[in-house]
């Protein structure tokens, strides 16, 4: 069985989004996201010796960025946290799991429809994955984004005919994915 | 488009439908788009798909990088893929 490749290059374009929605139903704050996404990646880079490809590029790096999380969340609860853990937990081992538990099940305060909407949320990446990296890039500008088109061709160098070409072709493939995952 | 053409080939109305998904046509082209979608049942069955697909984004609420954002990233990490393979 083939092993998965790893390749920084591609990192950013292919699963920064991703990462991004990832972490932001976790810590609700666009900026502490965007650093954690940042982050992830850097410690990647510094670790890529460890990545065995048995896992995908995305899952791997989605186990970073969970650290990162736990992390994030033990340096805000270093003070007031610690006294809460004490009360579930004796021993400092499984301050860990606490805090793994907190990242692993973000959604107990919200209602189902959260979980709902992630699973949602991981079948439209999947199909955005499949889409080349271009097409994918203009369909999340003009559709998650709401960018005006004129803004779109001005940042990618592509007149208005070309950004509705690759639109078409972006959403008959959006919903042709959809339609077997999902609709 | 000619202001004056009521029947439009399935391409074009197609790419009315792309439009209407993004509040991009105007009133006329909508107008003859419906027309078409009278008859038209190929594009009738894309305009349900466009549209369930753009109610289905909306529902998700994902989320994306700003342009920007995602520029200053690669810039970054470019440098630091540089410094570790050198
Ligand atoms: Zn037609």
């Amino acid at each position: 069985m083939p092993n998965h490749v790893i390749d920084p290059n591609q990192w950013i374009d292919r699963y920064s989004d991703y990462l991004y929605n990832y972490t932001i139903s976790r810590v609700n704050d666009s900026n502490i996201a965007q650093d954690l996404v940042q982050d992830t990646f850097f410690a990647g880079l510094k670790s890529m010796k460890n990545f065995k490809g048995e896992a995908s590029e995305r899952t791997w790096l989605i186990s970073i960025l969970k650290r990162k999380i736990i992390d994030y969340y033990r340096k805000i609860n270093s003070n007031k946290g610690k006294a809460e853990v004490r009360i579930n937990y004796s021993d400092s081992e499984s301050e860990g799991d606490w805090l793994e538990e907190r990242v692993a099940d973000p959604f107990d305060k919200t209602a189902e429809d959260t979980m709902q909407n992630t699973e949602l949320g991981d079948a439209i990446y999947n199909c955005l994955e499949k889409l080349p990296p271009k097409q994918a890039e203009v369909f999340k500008m003009k559709t998650i984004l709401g960018y005006e088109t004129e803004v779109i061709c001005n940042e990618l160098n592509i007149t208005a005919s070309n950004l509705w070409v690759i639109i078409h072709r972006a959403r008959t493939a959006m919903a042709d994915c959809l339609k077997e995952n999902w609709f | 488009m000619s202001k004056f053409k009521f029947k439009i080939k399935c391409d074009e109305a197609n790419h009315v439908c792309d439009k209407t998904q993004y509040e991009d046509a105007s009133l006329w082209e909508k107008i003859i788009l419906s027309l078409h979608l009278i008859y038209c049942r190929a594009c009738r069955k894309y305009s349900k798909n466009n549209a369930t697909l753009t109610e289905t984004i909306a529902k998700s609420e994902i989320v994306c990088l700003e342009k920007s954002c995602k520029d200053a990233m690669k810039k970054d990490l470019d440098k630091a893929i540089r410094e570790v393979s050198n």
